[in-house]
């Protein structure tokens, strides 16, 4: 009697993705297992963004394959990607909030838009959504472009986790904000995870925030995951490539190009 | 031989681009007709096009029907009131009306579509709307094209009430016409199709410059210069689009 293990909840086979002659990814599998919390790290510029923009299908892959609850989702279009997409919520990395909207509308967007929540409604569960990522309510009629990088930064969080989505995308989620407030952050994130049984891919540069967030972290370099371990075990990844990096050191393999 | 090559790639260039417009023209227009709409956003887009575009399609039609006017007096000198009312009111029904408020709410409204639309494409906004499972075309594309077709002929029909008018004041004021003589042969030289060609150009322009608007913001790459590059080709190419319609639409109402 064997029974066949659920399937993963995201699963990139053999990615590939390249920008004109730019090999950006080259060959990335990476699993992320139901209510996972994974944090991926790399050097700026290795294809951290292109790597999420490809599983949820901003990006379309030059080959290989995605899959989500072990469907293919690689090559669907129109109606059948939007009930996937419905699965997920994302901030991205520049926050990217409507600028038309006022702050409420934006974290209400999914609510009314998608989940065809009354507007009074929407904007209620908005403003408690503004105070769990730290907040005030009386900014919800501002425009996002009179806001703070950082501030605008914790609107887009907010509007990614409003629906309660099953898979979580965070583009550096801490970026941009001081210590405290990434802390709070980082609760948040974990706490979603936790209570609401999402599964959460985060993208991080903070080390420390990493450890806190997540349940393994994957690093990317050179357009493959070179590493793919539980948290605990990152000191010791045996990986010159992970030392260097988690490390902060300037020199190793991970060549950085500057003039010395 | 390199002539031929080059020609050779600027039409493969031309289809490759006649075709992408082809298909973004298509997604656009069914998306018009699929629900979920968005009667707010088009309820917005209507009184940005229709209502803030009024001064400056008001100043425009106003200026040429008095410049008609004074044209046709030195042109056929005192003809008298008919023929005067006449070229006004024929010249702007079925041409001057629409074709200036078209280029004007071209310049207006296809820069302003292409800029916002340019800026939310290069901040990332349009690939955050997918992430809400809310598709851009419906949710930027369809609004407009809606908002532009049904808003440009009630703007031409202001253009031509006010255009008239702008001959009206020249031939009384000025030329001192009789107003109840003159206002009687603008009426008798009104004709329906006349009318109806120029409202008819008035829909199809509306169309033309919210397609060129969201088509070349859509499209924009390459931070803010590429929206500049965005917001002056979208302008540009509603503008001779625009010209080439016209000139389709008259042939098809009047060179039977
Ligand atoms: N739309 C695009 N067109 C062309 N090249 C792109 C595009 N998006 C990303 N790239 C290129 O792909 C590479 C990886 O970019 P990506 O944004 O994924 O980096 P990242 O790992 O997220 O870096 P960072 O940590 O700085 O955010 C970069 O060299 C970038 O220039
Ligand atoms: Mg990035």
């Amino acid at each position: 009697m064997t029974t066949t293990p659920p399937p993963a909840k995201i699963e990139t086979r053999d990615l590939h993705k390249a920008f004109g002659g730019k090999q950006v990814l080259r060959g990335v599998n990476l699993t992320i297992q139901p209510g996972e919390s994974l944090a991926v790290i790399g050097a700026s510029g290795t294809g951290k963004s292109v790597l999420i923009k490809n599983i949820i299908g901003l990006m379309h892959p030059d080959s290989g394959s995605v899959l989500i609850d072990g469907q293919d989702v690689t090559a669907l279009t129109g109606r059948d990607r939007e009930q996937v997409t419905r699965k997920f919520g994302m901030l991205f990395q520049g926050a990217a909030l409507f600028d038309s909207l006022p702050v409420w509308e934006n974290v209400a967007f999914g609510l009314i838009q998608v989940q065809r929540m009354a507007r009074q409604d929407a904007r209620e569960k908005a403003i408690e959504a503004m105070i769990q990522v730290g907040l005030e309510p009386d900014i919800a009629e501002r425009s996002p472009a009179e806001l703070s990088g950082g501030m605008q930064k914790r609107v887009g969080l907010a509007r990614a986790i409003a629906t309660k989505p099953e898979i979580m995308f965070f583009d550096e989620p801490t970026t941009g904000l001081d210590p405290i407030m990434g802390s709070v952050i980082d609760n948040l994130i974990i706490k979603s995870v936790r209570e609401l049984g999402a599964t959460a891919l985060s993208i991080t540069h903070d080390m420390a925030s990493a450890r806190r967030i997540a349940d393994n972290i994957a690093m990317i370099y050179d357009g493959i995951i070179v590493w793919h371990g539980p948290v605990d075990a990152i000191d010791d990844s045996g990986s010159d490539v992970v030392d260097q990096f988690i490390n902060g050191r300037s020199h190793g393999p991970i060549d950085m190009l500057v003039a010395s | 031989m390199g002539l031929l090559r080059a020609l050779g790639r600027s039409v493969i260039n031309l289809f490759a681009v006649t075709g992408r417009i082809g298909v973004f023209t298509g997604n656009g227009v069914f998306h018009c007709f699929s629900p979920p709409f968005f009667p707010r956003l088009v309820g917005q887009q209507m009184v940005e096009i229709g209502f803030y575009s009024l001064p400056v399609v008001g100043l425009t039609a106003i200026f040429t029907g008095m410049v008609l006017a004074l044209q046709s007096f030195s042109g056929f000198g005192f003809a008298g009131e008919a023929t005067i009312a006449n070229v006004v009111v024929w010249g702007i029904t079925r041409e001057l009306g629409p074709v200036l408020a078209g280029l004007m709410v071209a310049g207006r409204i296809g820069a302003a579509m292409a800029a916002e639309i340019g800026t939310m494409r290069v901040t990332e906004q349009i690939d955050a709307l997918t992430t809400l499972s809310t598709n851009p075309y419906k949710y930027l594309v369809a609004p407009r094209l809606i908002a532009a077709v049904a808003m440009m002929p009630l703007l031409v029909l202001v253009a031509d009430i006010i255009g008239v008018m702008g001959g009206f004041i020249v031939s009384i004021y000025d030329f001192g016409f009789n107003p109840m003589t003159y206002l009687r042969s603008t009426w008798d030289n009104l004709e329906f199709i006349g009318f109806f060609s120029g409202i008819v150009k008035a829909a199809v322009f509306g169309f033309i410059i919210a397609l060129m608007g969201t088509y070349h913001g859509y499209n924009s790459k390459g931070g803010s210069q590429g929206v500049g590059q965005a917001t002056t080709n979208a302008v540009v190419s509603a503008s001779i689009l625009l010209l080439l319609f016209n000139f389709i639409i008259t042939a098809i109402f009047f060179a039977a």
